[in-house]
């Protein structure tokens, strides 16, 4: 999973503690709230793998991507939101059912000790 | 060579694509000239305009489409005068432009009787898009509409009436019937009966001598002395050519109008051409679109100088009306003699349909007919009698389709010959159609590109699906609708593995006979049928996740996010006591309410937290879950029936809540709505629903794959006169037969209108047994019958599943502070959405 990451703007990441593995339903969602931010937190079970997206769906402006369901495309992880089914890759938060659709924020996710973290980017 | 064209509308446009692939490329200058603001647009679907279609749709193609093509278009620039000895042409802004061949395709316009008033305020006509944003405009203050003319585009004009807002809207139609180039007597009575249930009055035989009114239109008065008040007037008496602008520049015109043209299309000069509706082709004007479309290429042929020159040699004037909500359709020559020919007349004056076909006397050819209340066979009996595709030995099937159940009926459209015009607004044979699906054309789509059939009107289209298919099962590919990447099975083949190996959880499924993770496609259906099969919990064993949003959190979402309760009311019966609980709860957790069609109670405006706790205190007062969130039965309708009103003859309400409770909770591939009627008067609508019940004198009539919403469809009888429990296993065994078998989300209607030998097999499975699997859906109707249980209740019982009703997972109870409402008639409604 990712770890702390640093590029040349110099960003670093804070991880901060959303919940508990078992808190988030195998192969479905949850959403994590983060001061004034919402952000949708989903759980691969099958792959143990995490992802995170901002919760918001860009179509409506609807708090809503938590609630979709998971799944892939030709192996991409992927979600779909429950108002219009519109489709997000979970790994770099694009719209797949649509092109001229506003891509996702993501997140990185880790998990230590049963713990569930997300990382936020922080300009240094 | 350089090309004038004169009019821009549906042929003149056609006649540039065509000129286009027929000469390389810029060997001609064209040059057009429109008198209409707008390049070419879709007349035929002109009415598509009310129903939210933009100017911008409706276009035959963009502006640049014909600069890319290197055609000069002149818009809003008609042409007025044609100098025929220097070979030129003048338009109204002064452009002058030479030729060396001239095309005239100037259309029609509304023939307006000179009746007296027709200048007032409030009379409009039907034929260009302003014509319609002018009537738009007017409607809002109209109470009545009027139409003259019940031909085709009149009863086109008359339903623009009613998408208007104009309910009450009437035909006038000065011969005895309806029609009448179209149809016969007996038709146009059938089509009368029909038009009137959709609200529109019709009177023939009535002659409009005036118009009333000061400066706007207030009625009509015709030449009998009655008076019929109106406030806005449509007239739609047939079509005026064109001609004007030939008649002054020297070319013969007909009497009643057209420029005469032999067949190369050309007028009395051989340089100017003339095609489309101001064409005059053996004393007969062509008002369709197809036939333009064929001249236009008989003109582009004969320009281009093509060594297979075609004629043109008139055209078959077969039509189906669209848009009026009553099948109408005439073919091949639907007034043929009774000495040449014999004719078979089928008529269900009950259901509003009439169909007559005329045959040659040796019962061999079809030669046309008239198909009123259902034309689902027009484009098949059309080909059949173009093609002289010889009849089946009881010609009757024809009409009737096979009643056997098992044996076709006719050859099908596979039995055309190769060069049988399926798409007859491209010309665009079966054997085109059938060589691009073998080149790999495989869907309609692809089809539709390669070939261009089905991409006018449209009412090809269920043909070419037949040939997709039929050309590749003959190339022995196996058609199948497999659901999604994840899962190579269909529908019904999962179902019978999911149920032989007693798969119970998605992932179960998933490994045994898919591959990857699932997707919003695969897992409501496997959901679905796991709990059409078991009918456990289905927010157990991890499948919470693989449900349809709604169902995860047993409500359906609403705008903003919030979601709605619909306690269950078994057939909309409802003590004054529960009325209060569910108002008391309505006003604790502040909910807008409202009552659905469905004869009970929806509560809007919920926060996810708070669904719980709602139902805790709806299913203490005694209400259960209605699963108006699941694909699931819905609600059982129903009238007041025998205990109070006076024409019941059984108590309808009593036997929907019998019915309902019997299938509460039921999942099937879709959602399913039933209604009880407590007579023939069908107060409860039992006809508009998937499965209905309507009592007879003798017991109970059973009608099943009725519709309401965006498609409706009359429900069909499945069996008359049974007693309660007869009933009852019919239905058992008609809702486990259809969720077995049905794809998923196909309403019980569209399943019967694909399922092989339609209403007859179904009667033959659930009362005839003839698969032999009737006991076996009985007892698997019993089984889901017995494990019913109230998911709610379940969820309220249990502290677990509670928990997955909170929007923050690290902050339990908090609400979603995005939720916003706004204020309307003294409740709250969502918040509009950007
Ligand atoms: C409401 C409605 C529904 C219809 N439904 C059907 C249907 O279901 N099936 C069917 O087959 N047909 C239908 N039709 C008929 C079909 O639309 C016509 O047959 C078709 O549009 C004829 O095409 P056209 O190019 O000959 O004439 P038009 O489409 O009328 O085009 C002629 C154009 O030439 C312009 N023009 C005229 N004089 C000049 C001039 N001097 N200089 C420059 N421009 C000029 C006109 O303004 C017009 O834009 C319908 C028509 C209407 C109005
Ligand atoms: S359907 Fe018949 S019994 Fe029922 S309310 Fe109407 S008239 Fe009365
Ligand atoms: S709000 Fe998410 S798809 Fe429309």
């Amino acid at each position: 999973m990712s770890t702390a990451i640093s590029t040349n703007t110099q960003t670093t990441v804070e991880w901060f503690y959303a919940c508990n593995v078992i808190d988030v339903p195998p192969n479905g969602g949850v959403c994590v709230k983060y001061d004034d931010v919402q952000i949708a937190l989903f759980r691969f079970a099958r792959r143990d793998a995490w992802y995170a997206t901002q919760n918001l769906c860009p179509h409506r402006q609807q708090m809503a991507l938590s609630r979709g369901m998971t799944g892939t495309h030709n192996g991409e992880p992927k979600v779909a939101c429950p108002f219009h089914k519109k489709t997000f890759s979970l790994e770099d938060g694009r719209c797949l059912s649509d092109e001229t659709e506003c891509s996702l924020t993501t997140y990185p996710v880790k998990v230590e000790n049963d713990k569930v973290y997300i990382g936020i980017m922080q300009e240094a | 060579m350089k090309i004038v064209i004169i009019g821009n509308g549906m042929v003149s446009y056609k006649f540039c694509e065509k000129i286009l692939s027929k000469l390389p490329a810029q060997a001609a200058e064209i040059v057009v000239f429109g008198e209409e603001p707008r390049p070419a647009y879709d007349r035929v679907h002109l009415s598509e305009f009310f129903a939210g279609k933009t100017a911008d749709d409706l276009l035959m193609a963009p502006a640049d489409w014909y600069a890319s093509n290197h055609i000069t278009l002149h818009l809003g620039d008609p042409v007025q005068q044609i100098d025929r000895s220097n070979k030129t042409v003048h338009s109204y802004k002064g452009i002058t432009e030479a030729y060396d061949y001239l095309v005239i395709a100037t259309g029609s316009s509304a023939f307006v009787p000179p009746i007296p008033g027709v200048d007032k305020k409030g009379v409009f006509i039907y034929r260009t898009i302003e014509d319609l944003e002018l009537m738009r405009d007017y409607a809002p203050k109209a109470k009545r509409g009027v139409v003259i003319g019940g031909g085709l585009l009149g009863l086109e004009a008359a339903k623009a009436l009613l998408d208007l807002g104009i309910s009450d809207t009437h035909v006038i139609e000065f011969a005895p019937r309806l029609m009448p180039r179209q149809i016969d007597e007996s038709g146009s009575r059938i089509l009368e009966q029909q038009l009137k249930q959709l609200g529109l009055q019709v009177h023939t035989n009535k002659n409009t001598s005036e118009v009333l009114g000061d400066e706007t239109i207030t009625g009509l008065q015709f030449a009998d002395e009655s008076i019929l008040e109106a406030d806005m007037l449509v007239i739609s008496a047939g079509i005026k050519p064109r001609d004007e602008l030939a008649k002054l520049s020297g070319l013969e015109t007909g009497h009643r109008g057209g420029i005469v043209v032999n067949e190369h299309l050309q007028t009395t000069d051989p340089e100017i051409y003339a095609i489309g509706e101001c064409a005059l082709y053996h004393g007969m004007i062509y008002g369709l679109v197809a036939p333009g479309y064929e001249m236009a290429e008989v003109v582009a042929s004969h320009i281009a100088g093509e060594a297979q020159q075609k004629t043109f040699t008139g055209f078959d004037m077969s039509t189906k009306l669209k848009l009026i909500g009553v099948d109408v359709a005439s073919f091949g020559d639907p007034f043929v003699s009774a000495e040449t020919s014999r004719s078979i007349v089928f008529e269900d004056t009950m259901k509003g349909v009439y169909k007559r076909i005329s045959i040659t006397n040796d019962g061999k050819y079809l030669l046309g007919g008239i198909l009123i209340g259902d034309a689902d066979a027009y484009n098949m009996l059309l080909q059949t009698s173009k093609n002289k595709v010889v009849l089946p030995p009881n010609p009757e099937d024809v009409l009737l389709g096979s009643r056997g159940g098992s044996q076709e009926a006719g050859p099908g459209v596979l039995g055309l010959p190769d060069d049988a015009i399926i798409c007859s607004c491209e010309s665009v044979s079966k054997g085109a159609i059938c060589g691009a699906v073998e080149a790999g054309n495989e869907t309609l789509d692809a089809v539709k590109k390669c070939t261009k059939a089905g991409t006018c009107c449209g009412g090809c289209t269920p043909m070419v699906k037949d040939l997709i298919t039929g050309t590749m099962k003959a190339q022995g590919k196996y058609i199948r609708n497999v659901i999604c990447e994840h899962f190579a099975y269909s529908r019904q083949e999962l179902y019978d593995l999911i149920r032989i190996k007693d798969v119970r959880s998605f992932d179960e499924a998933l490994d045994h006979y898919g591959h990857g993770d699932g997707c919003e496609v695969c897992k409501p259906v496997v959901a679905s049928i796991m709990a059409s099969l078991w009918n456990d919990m289905i927010l157990d064993k991890g499948n919470d996740v693989v449900q349809d949003s709604n169902d995860r959190f047993l409500a359906n979402i609403q705008k903003g996010g919030t979601y709605s309760v619909v306690p269950r009311i078994p057939g909309g019966e409802i003590t004054p006591a529960k009325l209060l609980v569910i108002a008391q709860v309505a006003l604790k957790y502040n909910l807008y309410t409202k009552i659905t069609g469905g004869q009970r109670i929806d509560l809007f405006g919920a926060h996810l937290s708070d669904l719980p706790d709602i139902w805790e205190e709806l299913i203490e007062a005694g209400f259960e879950s209605g699963h108006a969130y699941g694909k699931a039965l819905r609600t059982v309708k129903s009238c007041v029936g025998s205990t109070w009103c006076r024409f019941g003859l059984h108590d309808s309400v009593s036997f929907a809540i019998q019915i309902e409770e019997r299938y509460r909770g039921l999942r099937a591939p879709h959602k399913i709505k039933s209604a009880v009627s407590g007579c023939i008067r069908e107060c409860a609508e039992a006809q508009s629903k998937d499965f209905g019940i309507i009592a007879t004198e003798k017991g109970w009539n059973l009608y099943v794959g009725g519709n309401g919403g965006s498609k409706p469809q009359h429900a069909i009888l499945l069996a008359a006169d049974l007693d309660s429990e007869t009933c009852i296993r019919y239905i058992d065994r008609f809702l486990m037969f259809y969720i077995k078998t049905a794809d998923p989300l196909t309403r019980t209607a569209t399943w019967l209108n694909k399922l092989d030998g339609g209403i007859t097999y179904l009667r033959n499975v659930v009362i005839n047994d003839s698969l032999g699997i009737a006991e076996e859906l009985d007892k698997e109707m019993q089984a889901l019958v017995d494990k019913y249980k109230c998911e709610w209740k379940e969820v309220v019982e249990s502290p677990e599943l509670r928990k997955r009703f909170n929007h923050f997972v690290n902050a339990p109870g908090a609400k979603d502070p995005t939720v916003k409402f706004d204020n309307m008639r003294e409740q709250k409604k969502a918040a509009e959405w950007k």
